[in-house]
């Protein structure tokens, strides 16, 4: 019945319990969509435009309907012009239509512009090229810059979707004038993808019994994509069920509608046929969302002391074509300049965000959503200070950090208690203990180190009334699980976030067992499914634990208490003095099994005719304010003076996540997400040509780093309870993104100390890192 | 007209004949014509790995191989690692060590790992990050990966593997 051995840990909670979901995976019996078995399936492939920016002319789609094995050619007048529309209830915000597909201009090279659906993928690529489309190209816009001087959409002839005057400071003159130091400096970060390593997919039928439209999609958030489908399509949302199979990472890039996968739903309708799509690489890097290409114009006052006495900031992103739905374009811009001052205190603060379009693939909430380009900002004035001061860099950290808590900044966000100073003072010991000082003082000929810090507060789980003070059209943050015992004693649980890769399964179930006695293997997660579970918002932001673990701990502890009840009448006991442990129900030295309680419940009702109906099944909710998880961080980089390459050597990660519910998962997420932020830093970027052509269309061109450019990562944990949840968790999945592009940039900074240069753009690449080196100052950013 | 091709070819120690089409890849005939979807695909380029399988013993990018090549020969996919029930060394070690998270890329990891630690029994940390490079993984950071095959390569170099 069980497998787990009942020498039960005193809580699973805190364990490293491996994870129920690798046994399938590492046999390759994963169910990622393209592996949903649908017979006689249409083979869908896109046909994208090869314009950046023009006026679609004609569709000739006759030539496509000759080729053997394709079945139809659908555009957008075959489908209704359906759309998707993002809307931010804010002034300064212009809501704009994202047609599913291109019908009378396109925006961006890879716009899909119509739909071949064929025997196999193979006919339908041949398909797809058979289409012939006569497009008028006009002046495309590729960056902020252009945006208003070749404006993508009607409703903003200046290019600027989204324009946030987020705080105003009246006396922020006079506290610059005021101030010992001002720095004006600019900072960019380029496009990058999240590159999952699963690209998107779909397989979209109507199920004859059902009627049910059944789309498997590689999503994080099944139910707003069914929300989405519903609304472009014109259906109630029952009529729909969204399924989330094994999904393949997403990092954010999945947590938006894509308007591809609607069509391939609108096509299974059409045509009464399975309808399948597969991403291939070069859409993904050319045709699907990207994120983080921002400038910052930054003036920052500091005393003498080294004290941030003020803060105005301009953010501009760079949005692409389209609002992505349902988060819209503003949440780049929305998240700096409301969390930009991060972890440190600042006298007076004023921000501007605005987003622009260009003629590229619309931007989605990619993992750290502006937070890794916030703190590369604030970290770098510390050190720009710092070394204007003659202040040793943790030493303008230490002055500058919030200690008290809780704090409300001039941002008007209020922070928890965290570990902030405390963090970085066990980094800075860390970084003793492993003789990075050292070793960066004896560099071999024609190398160079450099060490750098980052210090960072990650707010997440955002509950409704955060997501609400956003004020998107449809506002994300609650969640609601359900956990039903069955006869055997063995417990169901459906949540609705969705899991893909953060072991849900797992982390869930100790939480569970830990609250009815049980061992996780007796607990099974379900998640990614529309059928199963009440609305809920998925996985983002990293919600999951704090907000869809709360759910379960809640559903939980009702179930526990229904358990007591019936072991109360068994055992003639009150149910308060009966407690739930190794699979019995326990008073004194007199035990029930919890299996025997669960079997009178379902098999021998009439026996507890007292006790209400669905006793062994119960619902939870969640809905907090968010919380704020914090970590320090510090990378020890070498340069190589000869190639300009920077290899990241050694790294450091102290981190605060509050209650730590699975070691071994929460390291997981850290290394992967440094390696994310590493690569920001030094490797990733989309290029785009002139015309808005994109440059970036494989592997060869768009490095994702491999296992030799990141180094190991050693992570010391703190832990601040977050007393907003009884888990005392803080949500952690985005940290390592966050924090590793301004940890690479301040130590290959460290690293160039001397030559005068200093590089305030990711990426950091070697061209310009020789450029620097060799004092030709042309990629030298250093404003102040 | 399509060109297809009668081929013979014994996937995990099964003979099976096929009528595959030139241009099919190695990757797609595994995967929808034999049903073997744990291969899987990543980038379709010859970069990621992600379709990593043994074509008579060797390493190959199923994603740059037509299924007519293996006509003839051995394939051998991440569906054979396991003894029924019984999981690997190197699956079992994946898990231990937390080598995956979303788990799209490890099939291609254990099959590159199968066939590297079957040349070179007794390799070290930094030669098993150099080859473990071959392949992409975006969600571990990779220090899983490398703990995992090198704790199956120190058992194998202390005897043999008790399973
Ligand atoms: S799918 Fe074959 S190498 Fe990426
Ligand atoms: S585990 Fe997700 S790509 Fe490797």
């Amino acid at each position: 019945m069980t497998t787990t051995a009942r020498t039960a840990p005193q809580t699973w909670v805190g364990q490293r319990v491996p994870r129920r979901e690798d046994d399938r995976l590492v046999r390759g019996a994963g169910h990622f969509t393209d592996d949903v078995q649908a017979p006689n399936a249409l083979h869908a492939a896109f046909v994208r435009s090869a314009i950046a920016a023009g006026t679609i002319l004609s569709i000739d789609v006759a030539p496509a309907l000759e080729v053997p094995g394709v079945h139809a050619v659908l555009t957008a007048a075959d489908l209704g012009d359906p759309r998707l529309r993002a809307v931010l209830e804010r002034p300064g915000f212009v809501a704009t239509d994202m047609p599913l597909l291109a019908s009378s201009r396109v925006r961006y090279c890879g716009e899909p512009i119509a739909v071949v659906l064929a025997e196999d993928p193979y006919c339908a690529e041949d398909g797809a090229d058979a289409v012939l489309v006569d497009i008028d190209a006009h002046p495309a816009p590729v960056s902020i810059d252009d945006a208003g001087r070749h404006p993508l959409h009607d409703e903003a002839p200046d290019g600027v979707l989204v324009d946030l005057q987020m705080f105003e400071d009246e006396s922020i003159e006079q506290a610059l004038a005021d101030s010992a130091l001002v720095l004006e400096e600019g900072f960019r970060s380029a496009r990058v993808n999240a590159a999952p390593m699963e690209c998107r997919s779909v397989v979209a039928d109507v199920d004859r019994r059902s009627g049910q439209l059944v789309v498997h999609l590689s999503t994080q958030v099944p139910h707003q994509v069914r929300s989405g489908i519903a609304q472009a399509l014109g259906v109630a949302e029952h009529g729909i069920r969204v399924i989330a199979p094994d999904v393949g990472g997403g990092f954010g890039l999945k947590c938006v509608v894509g308007r591809e996968e609607v069509v391939a739903a609108a096509a299974a309708r059409r045509l009464g046929r399975a309808v399948r799509w597969s991403e291939d690489r070069v859409e993904s890097l050319t045709a699907s969302f990207t994120g983080h290409e921002q400038r910052y114009r930054v003036r920052a006052g500091f005393d003498a002391d080294g004290r941030l006495t003020a803060i105005d900031a301009d953010v501009e992103a760079d949005i692409g074509a389209y609002s992505a739905y349902p988060f819209t374009c503003g949440v780049e811009p929305l998240m700096a300049c409301t969390e930009l001052p991060g972890v440190y205190r600042v006298g007076r603060y004023a921000a501007r965000g605005r987003g622009y379009t260009t003629a590229k693939c619309p931007t989605a909430p990619y993992r750290g959503v502006s937070r890794p380009q916030i703190v590369l900002v604030m970290e770098r004035l510390m050190d720009k200070a710092a070394a204007r001061l003659g202040l040793d860099p943790i030493e303008i950290r230490r002055r500058n950090l919030i200690t008290e808590f809780p704090y409300t900044g001039p941002n008007l966000i209020t922070y928890e208690p965290g570990s902030y100073l405390e963090s970085l003072e066990r980094c800075e010991a860390a970084i003793d203990d492993a003789g990075w000082r050292r070793r960066a003082a004896q560099p071999a000929a024609g190398e160079r180190y450099g060490i750098g810090i980052a210090c960072f507060s990650e707010r997440s789980a955002y509950g409704t009334p955060t997501m609400g003070a956003r004020r998107m059209g449809m506002t994300p943050g609650y969640d609601v699980a359900h956990v039903r015992m069955d006869p055997t004693g063995h417990v169901t649980v459906t949540t609705g976030t969705c899991g893909h890769g953060q072991g849900h399964e797992t982390t869930f179930a100790q939480i569970v067992a830990d609250q009815l006695g049980i061992t996780p293997d007796e607990v099974r997660i379900r998640q990614g499914d529309t059928d199963l579970s009440s609305y809920g918002w998925g996985t983002f932001a990293s919600r999951s634990l704090v907000i869809g673990g709360t759910a379960i701990r809640n559903a939980s502890v009702s179930l526990a208490e229904s358990l007591k009840r019936v072991a109360s009448d068994v055992l003639e006991a009150d149910p308060r003095d009966i407690s739930l442990r190794d699979g019995n129900a326990v008073i004194d030295n007199v035990v029930v099994p919890i299996s025997e309680l669960a079997a009178r419940v379902h098999f021998r009702a009439h026996e507890h005719p007292d006790q209400p109906d669905h006793l062994l099944e119960a619902r939870g909710e969640s809905d907090p304010d968010g919380c704020f998880s914090n970590a320090t961080h510090a990378a020890l980089v070498r340069i190589d003076e000869g190639t300009g390459h920077v290899q990241v050597e050694d790294y450091i990660v102290v981190e605060d996540c509050g209650v730590v519910v699975n070691p071994m998962i929460v390291d997981g997420q850290v290394r992967g997400g440094v390696a994310q932020g590493i690569a920001c830093a030094l490797l990733e970027h989309l290029e785009y040509a002139d015309d808005g052509q994109p440059l970036s269309g494989s592997f060869m061109d768009y490095l994702v780093p491999t296992a030799c450019e990141i180094p190991e990562i050693s992570i010391h944990h703190l832990e601040t309870r977050n007393d907003g949840n009884p888990l005392g968790a803080k949500g952690m999945g985005e940290g390592g993104t966050i924090g590793a592009p301004a940890a690479v940039l301040s130590a290959v900074n460290d690293a160039l100390r001397g030559t005068g240069a200093q590089l305030d753009c990711i990426p950091v690449l070697p061209h310009q890192v020789r450029a620097a080196l060799h004092g030709d100052g042309s990629t030298s950013e250093e404003t102040a | 007209m399509r060109d297809l091709h009668l081929i013979t070819t014994e996937v995990n120690g099964t003979q099976h004949e096929l009528v595959v089409e030139s241009r099919r890849t190695l990757a797609d005939m595994l995967r929808e014509d034999l049903g073997l979807t744990g291969t899987h695909l990543g980038c379709e380029h010859g970069i990621c790995g992600a379709c990593t399988v043994l074509l008579d013993g060797e390493p190959v990018r199923a994603c740059l191989v037509f299924g007519v090549q293996a006509d003839g020969k051995q394939v051998r996919t991440v569906e054979d690692l396991a003894d029924g029930e019984q999981l690997s060394p190197l699956q079992q070690a994946f898990s231990k060590h937390h080598a995956l998270q979303c788990g799209f890329c490890t099939p291609g990891f254990l099959m590159l790992a199968e066939s590297y630690l079957a040349s070179r029994p007794a390799a070290d940390k930094t030669e098993i990050r150099e080859v473990v490079a071959s392949n992409l993984c975006r969600c571990t950071g990779y220090q899983g990966i490398v703990d995992a095959i090198h704790e199956v390569a120190t058992a194998q170099q202390a005897g043999p593997v008790q399973p």
